[in-house]
């Protein structure tokens, strides 16, 4: 500050100097809350977190010590840590298509309506607004082998009964399918904001230019229009997918092989309490969400037109 | 192409309850530049909307070239539509924004992916659209810009890229709705010269809409004034001025807006404005309004009839043109311009006593239903 005031006017100087000085102070007075704000409530506990990924520390015990990176090593070679990686992928492989095309689906529909748009728009946002654990349960039921409805549909169609909830294989798809019901509706929102957005005119061009079929106008100009729409819902979705948790603790709690890395992760904070390990898990949870992120983000701004 | 007709019979149109287009007939001859002016609201936009096809009027059929096509789809009419907002398409650069008219006609949908469409689509396709492209952005002087997004372009440059893509291809007909307003006022003023100079070089049928009279007046082959549902008048630029066939015409045409008088017939036809004899002479009895643009009032002798008498509120210098604001004496809040030839001399002061007169064949005669109405001097000579 004070270099920026050389020798050339050597009496003002010590006035300038002390009246910049009394600024800065200002400035940093009222700079000063957010700034601790943002420290100790976003920063601190990713620091406490690293600082518990390299030590063996068990909630609750007197001592703990450094380990290094053994935690994440250990990670890496834990069969129930690498079931949930395996398991989180799957999920996320079902719910992020799914997630993102049927919303996209669901929302031209919706918006080609006239009357009953507000009617559609909360049936498929109810699932956002109602509690997934509570919606959980009501799964529970319409899944269930003998008392469901959905086998019974599927034992009047002539099929054999499917246990959903008990069959390995079926565990994850069957998670996913919740998911992606339950993120649909939010989905489906931001994608009827960004179609509303879309100026008329636009389609109407594209018709006099020859987009005679509404797939060629979909083509010609809202799927391109809608490019920054969907790098959002792809990029929440994504997020929310990997995520998964409330389905799990409640439906599964991680039986017949079927933990996500959120309930593994809870497992060993909560259940166990390895807090050092947790803390490890945690980093490489948070490592994978934000690289999907910004490549997602970096990936698609590249094709998107704001 | 030889420009087509474009005709439109019992055009009628209502949103709800409001019925705005109340049966048009209009038959736009080939290769005319014809105007639907009007003020905002009198359904021309609606109207070109429906010779689009974009709207779907509730009767009435729309002929292009001899051909009815009021159930056709907008895409098979063969139009091609600049809008107001230039509705380029934003994701596109400016080459791609031209082409995709003919891309979207030529193309199969297969030809027409990305990656794979061009392996499908033969070089000599190909080669003929980028040669179309080039050729209709070296006529609107964008060759340097077909790399560009529209984001990168100024208005007027948007407006241009926004015609290229219309002329690309050699549509039947071009529909404008009021291309020209989001320009400042310069650069308005020269797309205008642009645009007829446009109209004389392709030939073809030019459909334009525009609430600005001056738009229409400068570029039109002929106007057809709309107002609230119904066209007012149709004809050439000069009918419309020379004689305005209603007070409606008469008000909208012409800047600055023509001089609006209260007048009354005796039971002899001989009219006064505001007790004092004009020696003019209405067909019928009963109230009316004399009009009289300000080009044909003139400061005249102290006692020259017709006439009134006025009090200069203040004059206004247009370069070569003079307006003169005048406060009629005998009628409270009833002002009158008049326009002069700076060369006829210095401005009268502000406040000075003047008789504005005019010649009676330069008076428009109205009667109280705002219909032209044939007006004589006294003297027996028709107007």
């Amino acid at each position: 500050m004070t270099a920026a005031f050389p020798a050339a006017i050597p009496h003002a100087a010590p006035r300038r100097d002390a009246r910049a000085r009394r600024m800065i102070r200002r400035g940093l007075a009222f700079a000063a809350p957010a700034a601790v704000l943002l420290v100790v409530i976003y920063l601190l506990p990713l620091v406490m977190l690293a600082g518990f990924s390299v030590t063996d520390y068990q909630l609750g015990a007197l001592r703990w010590s450094f380990v290094g990176l053994k935690n994440f090593a250990a990670a890496f070679r834990d069969p129930v840590f690498l079931r949930a990686l395996g398991n989180t992928a799957l999920y996320a492989a079902i719910v992020i298509p799914c997630g993102i095309f049927l919303s996209l689906g669901a929302a031209l529909l919706v918006h080609g309506t006239r009357r009953s748009r507000a009617l559609w728009e909360i049936a498929y946002f109810l699932p956002v607004t109602a509690t997934l654990v509570a919606m959980a349960t009501v799964w529970q039921f319409l899944l269930h082998p003998t008392l469901g409805p959905v086998n019974a549909a599927i034992t009047w169609l002539g099929a054999a009964p499917v246990s959903f909830l008990g069959t390995p294989a079926l565990l994850i798809p069957t998670l996913a399918l919740i998911g992606t019901w339950q993120i649909i509706g939010f989905n489906m929102v931001l994608f009827l904001a960004g179609l509303t957005a879309i100026p008329k005119d636009l389609t109407e061009a594209a018709r006099l230019d020859g987009a005679r079929h509404p797939v060629d106008r979909f083509l010609t100009v809202t799927w391109p229009m809608l490019g920054p729409t969907t790098m959002f819902v792809a990029v929440t979705t994504s997020i929310s997918a990997f995520k998964v948790f409330e389905t799990v603790a409640v439906l599964t709690k991680g039986r017949a092989g079927s933990e996500t890395l959120l309930y593994a992760l809870y497992l060993e904070g909560f259940d166990y309490s390895n807090t050092g390990y947790a803390a490890a898990l945690t980093l490489i949870f948070l490592a994978i969400v934000l690289v999907l992120s910004i490549g997602q983000t970096l990936h698609l701004e590249k094709k998107v037109h704001y | 192409m030889a420009p087509h007709s474009l005709t439109l019979s019992g055009i009628g149109k209502g949103f709800g309850s409001t019925e705005v287009l109340k049966g048009i007939d209009l038959a736009i001859r080939p290769g005319e530049f014809l105007s639907l002016v009007g003020m905002s609201g009198c359904g021309k936009s609606t109207l070109l909307r429906i010779i689009a096809g974009l709207e779907t009027a509730d009767r009435g059929q729309v002929a292009i070239g001899g051909t009815d096509v009021t159930g056709v789809d907008p895409t098979d009419r063969n139009l091609a539509m600049v809008f107001q907002s230039y509705a380029l398409y934003p994701h596109m650069t400016v080459r791609e924004n031209i082409a995709t008219p003919l891309r979207m006609r030529e193309l199969r949908l297969a030809q027409r992916l990305p990656l794979i469409g061009r392996l499908l689509t033969p070089p000599a396709l190909r080669a003929r659209i980028a040669a179309a492209v080039e050729e209709a952005a070296e006529t609107l002087q964008i060759a340097t810009l077909l790399d560009r997004r529209p984001a990168q372009l100024s208005g007027g440059q948007r407006q241009r890229v926004a015609l290229a893509r219309a002329l690309v291809r050699q549509p039947a007909a071009f529909l404008m709705d009021e291309p020209l307003s989001n320009l400042d006022a310069k650069l308005r003023a020269h797309m205008r010269d642009e645009l007829a100079a446009l109209h004389r070089r392709l030939g073809a049928t030019f459909v334009y809409v525009t609430h600005d009279q001056v738009e229409a007046m400068t570029m039109s082959d002929r106007i057809a004034l709309m107002s609230d549902g119904r066209i007012e008048q149709l004809g050439t630029p000069d009918e419309l001025y020379r004689a305005p066939v209603n007070l409606t015409v008469a008000r909208f045409i012409g800047a600055p807006t023509i001089n609006l008088i209260p007048v009354e017939a005796d039971a002899g036809g001989d009219l006064s404005a505001f007790g004092q004899a004009l020696m003019l002479r209405a067909p019928g009895p009963g109230p009316a309004t004399l009009g009289l643009r300000a080009e044909d009032l003139r400061i005249a002798a102290a006692s020259d009839a017709p006439g009134f008498d006025a009090r200069v509120l203040r004059s206004e210098t247009h370069g070569a043109d003079r307006f003169v604001t005048c406060a009629i004496l005998a009628a409270t809040d009833l002002t009158a311009t008049l326009r002069q030839p700076v060369s006829a001399g210095p401005a009268p002061a502000a406040g000075a006593r003047v008789r504005l007169g005019f010649a009676a064949q330069h008076a428009h005669l109205f009667d109280a239903d705002g219909c032209r109405k044939m007006l004589r001097s006294a003297a027996g000579v028709a107007a």
